[in-house]
């Protein structure tokens, strides 16, 4: 039997139904957006876990030019350490048929015998290798994919100055390539990056390290102090050309996948709480009109022996329902949209298997959080009809006080309207109300900004490093440096216009207690294809002597221009010195340290070695180029910048769309939610007010314009502050989900503010049409007859 | 105002030929008004078939009780409302077919409506409520002279919530008249005021009849307020019962209840 106050609940529930669907909407989407980044953070956490787990990521990362086999027992011998695999890996020239352009092949060792101890490949298709049978490899799958490589395909290489034949038996995945990308790169390439796992009986002999290794991992025991075990390690391979080990905070692939998490994790919270926020106030409006319009069936029901509690209930199952159906709908949505991310980290992240995880705490948790909302905002409506005295209840509410605005106190009244003194002194009359309105829309426009800054930023970033700051179109790396002649003969291949040297060295940049593995690069002074960048894209000079170092470097080492840090340099003879810091410049990805070439080569002890050269290549002859580097010994590498650029916006471009189709629509109901609501309570407000106009003679356009006039203006204010709000959000966001390995330029064109501004006024030119609408169907006769 | 005669009696169920206003012309002219209105399933006939004349310059009270469909004849007079058959004039124009934009440019520029709860603008002061039409007429008085014929000069930069009823009241009057309106609806303008606060109001209803010439009706269900009009048209039951005419019109100031 359902109680009479209950189908009261549900009839008034279903007089505004639309108020209620906008509140339950807005509320959705901040649930759902909740939902979406738990789940998919669940989801990703999770298979990671399992991932390395399974295959038995390690700890400890280090590479280093040739130790023996017998350095392993000592490397174990390291108090904390659990297990070591030692291999031989290479990177190589890729001979591939179909493609003009070189690709680099990563050669990695598997044992004779077994899996390897640690970072084991996860076999997806084919076979494992025998090692007995020369020439078989196992091929990572983006690369496999990006080149419709199958098992019994094959691949020529060129190892060691031979050229081979490799013979694709597997398809695999690897915990270290998660994210799978060419050290010392910006972006994923699968075109032109791969992974290929061979005998170890095959690959020592090859690069001369039979009975000999070129990289160790470490899994450390529970508890082990990573810090201790590396300098213990570091010392260790010194004497053997150790390039410096890290941990995985380092390790790339961990790294990018870590910072992802991170943003998910941002993201969870910071966009919803938007959404609560909004929620709330939306809450606070509807309530407390609903319950300004029902004083005399509050009194009646108090006449009639209904106690505070059942009243102060009855309005609480009104919010509750309204909850309810947004918290259901927000699992829905989340769900769905947890579905959609986690399709989108497939296609960046390589698992075995993403399962998508439906986290029922979050749910819980978002139910929780937004019942909390809800009461927020209904409380004080809530209170102020639980304490309503029936007596009182019983008359008509007081007529609204009115005054005089600041506009007219001002002396200005004289060009205003009648209506325009309504719509200022309507607004004024109500500032609380009238600015969480105001805030309310500033939000929706805040969160359209928001939306546009991840495409801003990934263009400027891109921008910022491929085209201010890397200017050459290819990257030759030499596998040893050479001397500085190899750089005319560079310069004499088929299609280069002209080459600019580098020299990069592996070194720990260290001060006080804390350093970090970079790559040094010597530059020389006068360059063209590679510039040195301030904040503001603005060149930043090489001096003769010191170091330029990244912002993000600086701060981590807390050194400052004018103070010298420490430098170990892991190869040659490995000097370590003390440098001077001779300026900062900005960097967001990675931290880089310059220098000029000559200060290096001094710095070196070396006469003018050169790792490599920044080419600048004459389009038509970039495939007589290509050719000749392929065939080229000594060649480790080469980069081609438009290739990379265009595969990672390839890759990349369809998931900004969705990440933005999200967001717009999301700050679409937020405008709209705010906006309708808004409306549709002036309107029940004022309906008699506007009637009688309606009576006096007034048009239906020119009462439009009186209601509707309040909410444009509302609007208008609402937009500047939402745009500040928008950029400061931004910049807060950028600022939370920066990582030492990235930061983010927080830079906002004006088409982003433009698209805000344009999309607000769309939501609120049709809310506006709704309500107009129900404008045109005021009763005339009825509002007159009854009383205010 | 020229033309005026108070001298004819006349007791007759035919209000078209039995009115005696020989020199004034009619404002309205109403032959077999009908209105149905349809409530769910039932058919409510608040009008069964009303003609009626009313003179430029009168001064009309519909006397009735409630549900006679005294309320719907004043709403389709003042173009609110359409009947459902029968014709209605105002001058040369035909408002029983009109659309919504020929009635709003009709009420705009012809009536003035004076309600039971005076429909005030809480937001705007007197003067501004009164502002409120004149910014809108062909030919307006000035809001000050509204509210001086209305009996409210002092208390023009008032809000609402700061005036009393019968004050209220007089704005509301003052907002009806401001546009010069041939024609002055009021409907129940009384029917929330005491009697004291009730007079005053009707008085000031009586000297706009006479200062400005509108024609005037009043719907009340007072019969004391009869005494005041040049006729008294009763409606029952969605017919109009009698007409009267007042052989003297009682002063407001004389009246009680």
């Amino acid at each position: 039997m359902v109680r009479a106050l209950d189908r009261k609940l549900l009839r008034d529930l279903r007089g505004s139904w639309a108020q209620a669907l906008a509140i339950s909407v807005v509320l959705a989407c901040g649930v759902a957006m909740y939902i979406m980044s738990m789940t998919t953070l669940v989801s990703v956490e999770r298979s990671m876990e399992s991932y390395y787990r399974d295959q038995r990521f390690a700890d400890v990362f280090a590479h280093l030019k040739r130790a023996p086999d017998s350095l392993r027992e000592r490397i174990v011998s390291i108090p904390g350490v659990a297990r070591a695999e030692t291999r031989v890996v290479a990177d190589v020239n890729l001979l591939i048929d179909t493609r003009p352009e070189p690709a680099v092949g990563r050669l990695v060792s598997l044992p004779e015998r077994g899996e390897p101890a640690l970072n084991a490949p996860y076999l997806r298709r084919g076979r494992w290798i025998e090692p007995d049978r020369p020439g078989e490899a196992l091929v990572s799958e983006a690369f496999a994919e990006a080149h419709s490589l199958r098992p019994g395909d094959s691949v020529r290489a060129v190892i060691n100055q031979r050229l081979r034949e490799l013979t694709i038996v597997g398809i695999a995945l690897s915990p270290e390539y998660v994210y799978e990308i060419r050290p010392g790169e910006m972006l994923p390439d699968p075109l032109r990056f791969g992974v290929f796992w061979m005998s170890r009986r095959e690959l020592g002999p090859a690069y001369d390290l039979d009975g000999a290794f070129n990289d160790v991992s470490l899994g450390l025991m529970p508890g082990a102090a990573k810090a201790e075990v590396i300098a213990r390690l570091d010392e260790l391979l010194a004497p053997y050309g150790g390039l410096g080990a890290y941990g995985r905070d380092e390790q790339i692939s961990h790294q990018v996948l870590e910072s992802e998490i991170d943003q998910l994790r941002g993201m969870s919270l910071l966009i919803p709480a938007i959404f609560l926020a909004v929620t709330a106030f939306l809450f606070n409006m509807v309530i407390s009109r609903m319950i300004r319009s029902q004083r005399e069936q509050i009194a009646a029901l108090k006449a009639f022996g209904y106690s505070n509690t059942e009243i102060g209930g009855h309005y609480a199952g009104f919010v509750g329902l309204i909850v309810f159906a947004g918290v259901l709908l927000g699992a829905i949505g989340g769900w769905w949209l947890g579905g959609a991310m986690v399709d989108m980290y497939v296609r960046f992240f390589r698992f075995p298997r993403l399962d998508l995880v439906f986290d029922v705490g979050a749910v819980a948790v978002s139910a929780l959080l937004s019942l909390l909302a809800a009461g927020a905002g209904a409380f004080w409506a809530l209170r102020r009809a639980v304490r309503l005295p029936p007596a009182e209840a019983m008359r008509p509410e007081p007529p609204p006080d009115f005054r005089a605005t600041v506009i007219e106190r001002l002396g200005l009244q004289r060009s205003l309207s009648q209506p325009a003194r309504m719509v200022l002194r309507n607004i004024e009359r109500q500032p609380l109300r009238s600015s969480l309105t105001c805030l309310g829309m500033s939000l929706a426009v805040a969160i359209m900004v928001l939306g546009n800054l991840n495409a801003e930023i990934i263009d400027r970033l891109i921008k910022h490093e491929f085209f201010w700051t890397q200017r050459q179109d290819m990257t030759v790396s030499f596998v040893e440096p050479t001397s500085g002649r190899s750089l005319r003969e560079v310069e004499r291949l088929p299609g280069v216009l002209y080459a600019e040297p580098f020299r990069a060295v592996a070194v720990r940049v260290r001060s006080g207690q804390v350093s970090r593995r970079v790559a040094l690069m010597g530059l020389p002074e006068q360059r063209d294809l590679r510039r040195l960048l301030d904040e503001d894209a603005r060149e930043v000079a090489l001096p003769p002597d010191g170091l330029l170092i990244s912002e993000s470097l600086a701060e981590i080492l807390g050194a400052r221009p004018g103070q010298s840090v420490q430098i170990e340099v892991m190869e040659g003879r490995r000097p370590v010195r003390a440098v001077p810091i001779a300026g900062v410049i900005a960097d967001y990805s990675g931290q880089s340290v310059y220098m000029n070439i000559k200060a290096l080569h001094r710095l070196m002890r070396e006469q003018d070695a050169i790792s490599g050269a920044f080419l600048k290549v004459d389009p038509d002859g970039a495939e007589a180029l290509f050719s000749e580097l392929r065939r080229t010994p000594g060649v480790a590498g080469v980069t081609i910048k438009d290739a990379a650029i265009d595969s990672f916006e390839e890759t990349i471009a369809e998931s900004l769309l969705l990440l933005r189709a999200f967001t717009i629509s999301f700050a679409t109901i937020i405008a709209f939610g705010v906006i309708y609501n808004s409306a549709r309570i002036s309107l029940s407000e004022r309906g008699r007010e506007l009637a009688t106009l309606r009576v006096i003679g007034f048009t239906r356009a020119e009462i439009s314009r009186i209601l509707l006039g309040e909410l444009a203006l509302l609007t208008l204010i609402a937009i500047p502050v939402g745009l500040v709000i928008g950029r400061e959000l931004g910049a807060f966001a950028m600022e939370a989900l920066q990582t030492e390995h990235q930061r983010f330029p927080v830079v906002i064109g004006r088409q982003t503010y433009a698209y805000a501004v344009a999309v607000t006024i769309v939501a609120a030119t049709l809310s506006g049409l709704i309500v107009r609408r129900r404008l045109d169907r005021l009763d005339l006769i009825a509002v007159l007859k009854s009383q205010a | 105002m020229g033309g005026r005669n108070n001298h004819r009696p006349t007791e007759t169920a035919d209000p078209a030929q039995a009115d005696g206003r020989r020199g004034g012309e009619a404002v309205f002219s109403t032959r077999g008004v009908t209105k149905v209105y349809t409530m769910g399933a039932v058919e409510v006939h608040a009008l069964r078939g009303v003609d009626l004349d009313l003179y430029s310059g009168e001064f009309v009270v519909l006397l009735g009780p409630s549900g006679s469909g005294k309320s719907t004849l004043l709403n389709i007079l003042g173009g609110l409302d359409v009947p459902t058959a029968g014709s209605v004039r105002y001058m040369d124009e035909d408002l029983s077919g009109a659309g919504d934009a020929v009635l709003t440019r009709y009420r705009r520029d012809h009536v003035g409506f004076v309600f039971q709860f005076y429909n005030l603008i809480p937001s705007l002061t007197a003067r501004e409520n009164v502002a409120l039409v004149t910014e809108i007429a062909r030919d307006p008085m000035t809001p000050e002279e509204a509210l001086e014929i209305a009996g409210l000069p002092d208390r023009m930069d008032h809000f609402p919530s700061q005036l009393s009823g019968g004050e209220q009241q007089r704005v509301a009057i003052a907002r009806a008249i401001a546009k010069r309106p041939r024609v002055l609806l009021c409907d129940e303008p009384t029917g929330a005021l005491d009697v004291k606060t009730g007079i005053v109001v009707l008085e000031a209803l009586d000297r706009v009849n006479r200062e400005i010439g509108a024609t005037t009706a009043v719907i009340t269900h007072n019969v004391s307020i009869a005494e005041m009009a040049d006729r008294v048209v009763s409606i029952y039951d969605g017919r109009i019962a009698e007409v009267r005419r007042n052989d003297r019109k009682v002063p407001a100031s004389e009246l009680r209840w």
